[in-house]
């Protein structure tokens, strides 16, 4: 072989070796960006299911409660006064500041702590007059400090924590009664303006509502539309415009769903903004045509032989597809319902469009009860400049995946346990 | 009322159900039936709840708007516009719910009242028409069932004809995004030209205060000019696409040509997770992460960058659309037939030469037809847009400066309470149907270049 085909060969080789090299720096680059997102999102995220306490003592005194009765009833605790025990649990961690420096201990736990100090009481009725050992929640400064995330060596006038409150800090983590827990009140308290004490209960039940409703409208249209179209449609021009218009459906933007939701639920039908009702009929909408396709797909995997059994023993067409091919689909349409499920459940823009973004203090009950959505919620804290709510968007967001993560392995399960191999 | 009305009809329908077919098993004793008892009890709960839910269901729906005729009948006189008269109307329902904060006139009083009185009259006009309708229709077909008629048949063409309704419900969808879109977009149009619209350069709706209860014209003119929007939108698509289609388009030649079953198996399902990853979530990280690295960079290189880049925005809404394009062209090059490969290398090519002039040429029309879902995707997109790039049209063609799209401003105008009737909140559904004949567009000819081309092989 003379020298230039040995080079052309050689060439070609090379050629060869650096095509597939670009694939596989594709794949690694999709994959690198993968392990980044969940890395920047776990590594932000996981404090956020830490709490931080500040531990005080608290004087449950008869006097400042302004509690005349000798041993009052729940009422009497209830209405009593509990500004100035609580006030004084704070500033008694450092009797010597002077009065009009109090605020500065104040501001290192929640603006609810009075609620604190008067739910300990109410829960406990004989700590009445003694002096007892009470958790406050930090504030969320002081909780960004304690996990880390505040860096301390900056000039203290660019601090949200100032030199005081981070000697109080020190004082109190030395003595040990700067507490870390496991944060129950980010899964069971609703949205809130405070980092400290915001939770996704309220975003959580909203999303919970919204797949319901959106389950409810979406699964039986979709279902009864898949088997016209697969099992009883003549073929005509009129079930071809159906076709074409449901593949062009499941690729409309779904903001434009949004608009519909906003044109015609809210302003012609009047039903109420802001609910899940209103935002899981938008999704259903936006689910169906996905939820059609996927049921006409496993309409069309029964075999023939089926169906022809079902016909030769008599049984009509419609007994044939009620008792044969819908039963044998099933498997296949509940896991393209999930899947479909988990998609409408990520959605964020069409809710945003139907109100959906309105602060919602209070866990929504029922459909109709004003509430956000998960994502949405992501939104809303993500817009929000706290430093506090950097880490509760990253776990909000661990919360969704883990979410999608169980919807898609039901999908799974359903489709591999329960679905037949025709061969 | 209205549930009770509804629970009621249904409740009937399942008694009569079991009616029916205790009726068959009477019948039994002295006919032969002509078909299963249950059929019997299929027929009579059909009859009984079709009807009057049909009767229900019209009635709901044109309630209101006759009840409306009604009321402002007596305001003809006043020469009032539409919209004013669209006031009154909802001052009146406020009153007669009791919510009503402003000064009551008489007149408004007397309307109350006779909005009371009219939706009393047509409540119980609605309940007797449906008792009736439902004796009516529930003693007709207990005559067939006791004439023991054939009973399968028609329960079966009813069933057919509630799957064909089913079947209307996606046609009902488009028509319903069709014409809210259009109801609100054509009003727009009534107040801002059309031209003005498409060509103007400008978009600063804020600009847009009322003055007088009209907006000033000549500020309408120069304030919602969408070209800066059409422009950042594909821009915007046009980074995300030079992200997406090198890195998918080589993936899925690599998984569908070189990968061993191993890689293949694992690969594909871990880079489909990144199409399963709500869009919410890749705005935040654009917004937090990536925004800030790019301006970093750029900083580091003496550059001016915005810390809400359109770079930013496009990079990650690119790695979001790496899955479509990467499995749908892993499905379109698995589906070009062997023996194209076979010929080839049997003349000796490589295996990057078969895939670069043998195979790639034969899947081009579905790859340009994935590529093209892809990009109506990327227009469509809207929470990256949002979080991670800038809200302010501007009209540049810079990455690193931040720039809006149509879907951003979409979302920035009706954020929040919107006012119907303010050319602000018309302009978001003038936008929509503008994005939404866009990426129709997209996607018809998209469909159709895939079809076309499966029809090749096949």
């Amino acid at each position: 072989m003379n020298s230039f085909k040995k080079n052309l060969l050689k060439k070609r080789y090379n050629a060869e070796r650096r095509f597939q090299w670009y694939g596989k720096i594709a794949i690694g680059l999709a994959l690198t960006f993968l392990a980044v997102f969940m890395f920047q999102i776990f590594s932000k995220g996981y404090s956020a299911f830490q709490k931080t306490w500040i531990v005080t003592e608290v004087h449950y005194d008869k006097e400042l409660l302004l509690i005349d009765a000798e041993s009052p009833s729940k009422d009497d605790l209830e209405n009593a006064d509990y500004y100035d025990v609580a006030y004084k649990a704070m500033t008694s961690l450092d009797p010597g500041l002077p009065e009009e420096e109090d605020r500065q201990l104040i501001q290192m736990v929640s603006y609810k702590y009075e609620t604190e100090v008067k739910d300990l009481l109410l829960k406990n009725p004989d700590f009445l007059g003694k002096i007892v050992p009470i958790k406050l929640t930090a504030s969320d400064d002081v909780d960004q400090v304690h996990k880390g995330n505040y860096p301390r060596d900056i000039p203290e006038k660019n601090r949200r924590v100032n030199d005081y409150q981070l000697q109080i800090y020190d004082m109190l983590n030395e003595r040990g009664d700067i507490l870390s827990e496991f944060n129950i009140s980010f899964f069971t308290s609703p949205d809130s303006r405070e980092a400290e004490l915001a939770g996704i209960a309220s975003s959580f039940m909203g999303t919970v509502f919204s797949i319901l409703v959106c389950l409810a409208f979406s699964f039986p249209i979709a279902v009864l539309a898949a088997i016209y179209l697969e099992e009883f449609a003549p073929k005509n021009k009129f079930t071809d415009f159906i076709e074409v218009n449901i593949n062009n459906l499941a690729a409309v933007p779904s903001i434009v769903f949004g608009l519909l939701g906003l044109g015609v639920l809210l302003a012609v039908f009047n039903l109420p903004r802001s609910t899940p009702l209103v935002g899981g009929i938008t999704l259903s909408l936006m689910t169906l045509p996905t939820i059609i396709i996927a049921a006409r797909a496993s309409l069309k995997a029964v075999p023939p032989s089926i169906r022809e059994a079902a016909l030769a023993m008599g049984a009509s067409n419609m007994q044939t597809t009620m008792h044969h091919t819908v039963p044998l689909s099933m498997p296949g349409t509940l896991s393209g319902t999930i899947i479909g499920l988990a998609q409408a459940l990520g959605e964020t823009a069409p809710l945003i469009l139907i109100g959906m973004v309105a602060f919602v203090n209070t866990i929504p009950g029922t459909p109709v009860d004003p509430a956000a959505s998960l994502p949405v919620q992501i939104y809303i804290w993500s817009e929000s400049a706290e430093r506090g709510f950097v880490e509760k968007v990253s776990a909000c967001i661990m919360v969704l995946l883990a979410f999608l993560i169980l919807m898609n392995l039901a999908a799974q399960i359903v489709r591999h346990k329960f679905e037949k191999k025709w061969s | 009322m209205n549930l009770i009305l509804v629970t009621f009809i249904i409740l009937l329908a399942f008694t009569s159900y079991y009616f029916g077919r205790k009726k068959a098993l009477v019948i039994q004793s002295s006919q032969r039936l002509t078909a299963l008892p249950k059929f019997y009890g299929y027929y009579l709960a059909a009859w009984c709840a079709a009807p009057a839910l049909i009767i229900f269901a019209l009635w709901s729906v044109f309630e209101p708007s006759i009840v409306k005729t009604f009321i402002l009948q007596d305001y003809t006189d006043q020469n009032l516009t539409k919209n004013e008269l669209q006031l009154i109307y909802t001052k009146v329902k406020a009153l007669a719910a009791g919510t009503y904060t402003g000064n009551i006139t008489n007149f408004l009083d007397e309307s109350a009242n006779k909005y009371i009185q009219l939706k009393g009259i047509a409540n119980s006009a609605k309940v007797a028409i449906i008792l009736a309708i439902l004796i009516l229709s529930l003693s007709f077909a207990y005559r067939s069932v006791q004439k023991n008629d054939r009973m399968r048949e028609p329960v079966e063409i009813f069933l057919k004809w509630v799957l064909f309704v089913a079947s209307l419900g996606a046609v009902l969808v488009t028509i319903g995004i069709v014409f809210s879109l259009l109801f609100e977009a054509i009003r727009f149009f009534q107040a801002v030209k059309i031209f003005d619209f498409i060509f103007g350069t400008h978009w600063y709706p804020a600009k847009t205060f009322v003055r007088d209860g009209q907006p000033d014209p000549e500020l309408m003119k120069d304030a919602f000019g969408a070209v800066p929007l059409f422009a950042g939108t594909f821009f915007i698509a046009f980074i995300a696409m030079c992200v997406a289609i090198p890195i998918g388009l080589l993936s899925g030649i690599y998984l569908s040509e070189y990968a061993g079953r191993g890689v293949r198996k694992y690969a594909k399902p871990i880079i489909e997770i990144l199409a399963g990853i709500p869009t919410v979530v890749y705005g935040f990280f654009a917004a937090l992460t990536v925004g800030p690295f790019v301006k970093e960079i750029g900083n580091a290189m003496g550059l001016e960058v915005s810390a809400e880049s359109a770079l930013a925005a496009g990079a990650v809404m690119g790695v979001m659309i790496i899955p479509f394009i990467s499995s749908l062209s892993d499905d379109v090059i698995t589906a070009v037939p062997q023996n194209l490969r076979d010929g080839s290398y049997a003349m000796g090519a490589t295996k990057s030469e078969t895939v670069k002039k043998v195979i790639f040429p034969a899947a081009l029309p579905g790859i340009v037809g994935s590529i093209l879902l892809a990009v109506s995707r990327a227009v469509g997109e809207t929470m990256i847009v949002v979080m991670a790039s800038g809200l302010a049209a501007n009209l540049t063609m810079n990455p690193l400066e931040s720039t809006s799209t149509i879907t951003a401003q979409i979302v920035v105008i009706l954020i929040g309470d919107q006012q119907f009737g303010d050319p602000k909140t018309q302009s978001a559904f003038a936008l929509g149907i503008s994005l939404f004949i866009v990426t129709l567009f997209l996607n018809v000819i998209a469909l159709s270049v895939v079809k076309k081309y499966r029809e090749k092989y096949e």
